[in-house]
């Protein structure tokens, strides 16, 4: 890679970066909300009434084992295992889809049972932040789509390489987001 | 443009091994707490405080065999912007909380009010 | 098919009409006039579309200056309003109308003026400071430049269809929730200021990592100008307060839109939280704006004293303390919702303690002009009056501090000379020092200093009079936001005062448009005969040409010391050497289309058009895939190139 091409990467991974610290801040102010508001259940249900549990954990599983994917496919990508790669991609892809089918399913069931955003300030903080999540994933499964366009397209070029890291940081912090998001509205919401 | 060296989070692409180290340690944490509050192993604060305390270890293992922020070069921006996130999000989310704790106890009506002294007195000191 | 608009939108009130014909017939003007002159060509690919933060920084400086004399029309209805209507009279603005001018005054002010003020003055000096080129991400600029427009294009439409917000600047719920505010005022309100505010939040992280990333080599953090210290204190702010903004509306908005019980008063719903919240943002706000300004001043007294900044050390110290203490204080903003003493003492101590880094800049500032060979060029003047004003205002700050003292002025009058006296005392002189210092070094010539000085002394005797009798106001219990009161009060011939002072400010702000043509039509004659135009500059802006080429600099500054221009003065050692290939962004069309979409994306919110907010959400998207595809971004400037320009301008390495 040229020294400008370095330079470029440089920035723009420093800069995604320092983004991503904004988002997470973004995170915090509804986790904050969520804080304040998770007792108002008002006449609606509390966290004990409505997770179900083992099917969060799988749904754990799902993004935990696609970050892991993620980052092997990085491994790949450095050496330069451009099948491996794609297939670990796939895969990342895959397992995002599958959680956030889950994540839609339960709020699907949740609204049908009755359980909606309307219901109470619990319940509209709950949506709003695992919602807020659900949304980043699909977010990052339109960016790995169009990735995967350029792939077919360019091949691994140095602009690819780099949007490709990119995508991984993302894809890993949205998994650091979910570790709380399950520690502190489900684990604590049936504790 | 200048010459420094590049340093970034994602230089450091690491080994296989860190990765199957890192997703090997977060499943047993994660499973741990899910464990823990299951089967309600401990109870109330002393609960809390230890799936805290696990989330806390899965995002240090996360940062460190995921995004590899021990091995960024000097200076560590990433390192330094991170913890001011950390502590940016510490006083907005626990000073939000103490805050508004504060305020509904100071402006709870007079029966709620009544109702908890006696739960706290009951409690005794 | 348009959701909740219908013909009732357009106004009816003779008074907004009038505004609205106005505001038409400018737009109409500059069409005929782009138009008759051919200009549309030029305006497309010099201006519109162009990636040069110079040129950026510019077109934030003119939006700005127009919505100041916007919000400039908003201050003088209400203190019209204020003064005459007593007793028997009304005054001339319905309450609800009187509602809609306070909150379209705030909001323009903080969201529109000052915001754009502070990127302008960033986008025009951080890149040519730190010897860089171009910011970081220069189509990125360009993109939070447009959001910041179409946040104000949207904000601007809501005088002309439909009706803004009446919940006050910060629209607290309940009152702006579904309940009291079910027209389209406040979900404008909330949409012109998410769409600037994510381009705020972009701008932070960009100008952030610019300054990080990109110094020229020797540069190191304690080598930096202090303006860039300053601004690197207020992004840190941008990237760590803005998120809570958008977050905090985003939860608005959905109360308002899908029934959600965030901030309602039923259901579980918290009010409080949402105060909590703003404020959580909007503290940290309140610096984001006052930090580059005592950047811009820094530099303005080193160079009229000629003389090192005082205590360049403790200067940077005292801007980490604000950056970091500025996420402590938020709770003084309320006091009164009846926390307890634990909390209030807890928050008025801390507000105390951010008091003392502020006071340690000013006796920085003081002690440059010490013994120094003082200048009294307008800029100075502009430094003068801040000093004073910004005093009286810290001041007043430090009292409101005392939460017992907080709970007898809250809401009232007194609080608002207090802020008056910080964004204009502290905000509006110190960009207006600014523009006038670095006004030849974008232009080529210099501003009339004459009329300028006249202005400076309108608009301190204007702030004087406008805000000097609220203090008083405040203390004999009059209220912010009354659209009317009793003689028995006493309060009216204060509120007079008040008034005229407005209209001193008003003919300042006229002096200055003057000044600005009248040197434009004499710049042959205030053409400035050096780069270093106030032949006592110290920083690297003043090493290039006057106005710099798009590069900046043919060759990259190697740094060694502080004031690296000043140190070459005095050494007669250059820090620059040949030229050099150069990297420069092509120019690009995708923000400006973002910009205009994103008007369409925020007008189908507010007004419930669905499928505009979906083809306009579409169209976004697709313009962001097809830019974030493209590899063909730069084009290079060869060396020979850079050279012949250089000659051409008289430049460092001619």
């Amino acid at each position: 890679m040229s020294q400008h091409a370095l330079v470029v990467k440089d920035k723009t991974l420093s800069g995604f970066w320092a983004y991503l610290m904004t988002d997470l801040v973004l995170f915090a102010t509804l986790f904050a909300t969520y804080g304040v508001l998770r007792n108002n259940i008002a006449n609606g249900p509390s966290g004990k009434d409505i997770f179900d549990m083992p099917f969060v954990l799988v749904e754990t599983m799902l993004l935990l084992t696609s970050s892991f994917t993620a980052g092997l496919a990085m491994i790949a990508l450095h050496r330069r295992q451009a099948k491996t790669m794609v297939m670990l991609l796939l895969a990342t892809f895959a397992l995002g889809a599958g959680f956030l089918g889950m994540e839609l399913y339960e709020f699907n069931h949740l609204v049908h049972e009755g359980h909606s955003w309307r219901e109470s300030a619990f319940l509209s903080a709950f949506f709003t932040l695992v919602g807020t999540h659900g949304l980043h994933i699909l977010v990052g499964l339109v960016w790995l789509s169009v990735l995967f366009g350029q792939l077919i397209k360019k091949g691994i070029t140095e602009h690819t390489e780099r949007r490709l890291l990119l995508f991984s940081m993302f894809w890993h912090f949205l998994d650091i987001v979910w570790i709380f998001i399950f520690t502190f509205v489900y684990l604590v919401g049936v504790m | 443009m200048a010459k420094t060296q590049i340093h970034t989070p994602m230089t450091h692409t690491g080994s296989i091994t860190s990765y199957i180290i890192g997703f090997v340690l977060s499943v047993a944490l994660t499973l741990g707490a899910y464990y823990l509050v299951v089967n309600h192993v401990l109870d109330g604060t002393k609960l809390l405080a230890t799936i805290v305390g696990l989330a806390i270890a899965q995002l240090i293992v996360q940062l460190i065999f995921f995004l590899h922020m021990n091995k960024e070069a000097k200076p560590r921006w990433n390192l330094m912007v991170f913890s001011f996130m950390v502590l940016v999000v510490f006083i907005v989310v626990i000073g939000s909380i103490w805050v508004m704790y504060n305020l509904d106890y100071n402006m709870m009506p007079k029966e709620e009010l009544e109702q908890h002294m006696i739960h706290e007195s009951e409690k005794g000191f | 098919m348009l959701g909740r608009l219908t013909l009732d939108a357009l106004p009816h009130d003779p008074i907004v009409l009038g505004g609205v014909i106005s505001m038409l017939g400018g737009g109409l003007a500059a069409v005929i006039g782009l138009t008759y002159f051919k200009k549309w060509k030029w305006l497309w690919k010099e201006w519109l579309t162009s990636l040069d933060p110079k040129k950026i920084g510019v077109m934030y400086l003119v939006v700005a200056i127009l919505m100041l004399i916007r919000g400039g029309v908003d201050a003088l209805m209400m203190r019209t309003q204020q003064a005459t209507s007593v007793d028997g009279s009304q005054g001339f603005l319905s309450a609800d109308h009187f509602q809609q001018v306070f909150s379209a005054h705030g909001t323009m002010m903080i969201f529109f003026v000052a915001m754009g003020l502070i990127f302008a003055v960033m986008n025009l000096l951080i890149p040519l400071m730190i010897g860089a080129r171009d910011v970081a991400f220069p189509f990125l600029n360009s993109v939070s430049f447009w959001l910041f427009v179409s946040g104000m294009m949207l904000m601007n439409i809501s005088l002309m269809i439909g009706e803004f917000s009446a919940a006050g600047w910060l629209a607290y719920p309940p009152l702006s929730g579904l309940e009291y505010s079910p027209g389209v005022g406040v979900d404008y309100w909330i949409w012109a200021l998410q769409l600037s505010g994510i381009g705020s939040l972009l701008s932070g992280v960009n100008f952030f990592v610019t300054i990080l990333k990109m110094r020229a080599p020797g540069m190191t953090l304690m080598k930096m100008p202090i303006f860039v210290w300053s601004c690197l204190g207020s992004l840190i702010l941008i990237m760590f307060a803005f998120p809570i903004l958008t977050a905090t509306l985003g939860m608005l908005s959905l109360d308002r839109l899908i029934g959600t019980h965030f901030f309602t008063s039923d259901l579980g719903g918290n009010p409080m939280m949402y105060v909590n919240l703003i404020w959580a943002w909007g503290h940290p706000e309140v610096y984001i704006l006052i930090l580059p300004v005592f950047g811009i001043f820094s530099e303005v007294v080193a160079t009229f004293s000629r003389k090192q900044l005082f205590g360049y050390t403790s200067m940077v110290w005292a801007i980490g303390a604000i950056t970091l203490l500025s996420f402590t204080v938020w709770l003084h903003h309320f006091f009164t919702m009846g926390g307890g003493a634990n909390v209030n003492a807890f928050f008025g101590i801390m507000t105390m303690i951010i008091s003392v880094p502020t006071g340690v800049k000013v006796f920085n500032w003081l002690f440059t002009m010490y013994r120094g060979k003082v200048r009294f060029a307008t800029p100075m003047l502009w430094f003068m009056g801040f000093i004073a004003t910004f005093v009286i205002g810290g001041v007043t700050g430090v009292l409101m501090s005392v939460p017992a003292i907080d709970f007898q002025v809250h809401n009232s009058l007194f609080l608002v000379a207090h802020f008056h006296n910080m964004i204009i005392g502290g905000v509006v002189f110190g960009i207006f020092a600014g523009i006038t210092y670095w006004w030849p070094k974008f232009t080529g010539f210099k501003l009339n200093e004459k009329l300028g000085a006249s202005a400076f002394w309108c608009w301190l005797i204007g702030f004087i009079l406008a805000f000097l009798p609220l203090y008083a106001l405040g203390l004999m219990g009059a209220t912010r936001r009354l659209n009317h009161y009793d003689s028995t009060t006493g309060w009216q011939p204060l509120f007079i005062v008040a008034a005229i002072g407005v209209l001193f400010i008003a003919f300042g702000l006229m002096l200055q448009v003057i000044q600005v043509a009248y040197s434009i039509w004499k710049r042959k004659e205030y053409a400035v005969d050096s780069n270093d135009p106030w032949s006592s500059g110290r920083t690297l802006e003043w090493a290039t040409t006057s106005p710099p080429q798009e590069y900046n600099f043919a060759s990259t500054p190697q740094i060694t010391t502080r004031d690296a221009f000043w140190e070459m003065k005095e050494t007669g050692k250059s820090v620059f050497g040949k030229a050099e290939d150069i990297y420069i962004p092509k120019n690009s069309a995708t923000g400006v289309l973002i910009g205009i979409t994103a008007i369409g994306l925020g007008f189908g919110i507010v007004w419930h058009i669905w499928w505009l907010v979906i083809v306009t959400g579409i169209t976004i998207l697709a313009l962001l895939i097809q830019r974030l595809s493209t590899d063909d971004t730069e084009r290079l400037l060869p060396a020979k190139e850079v050279a012949a320009i250089e000659k051409a301008h008289g430049g460092i390495t001619a």
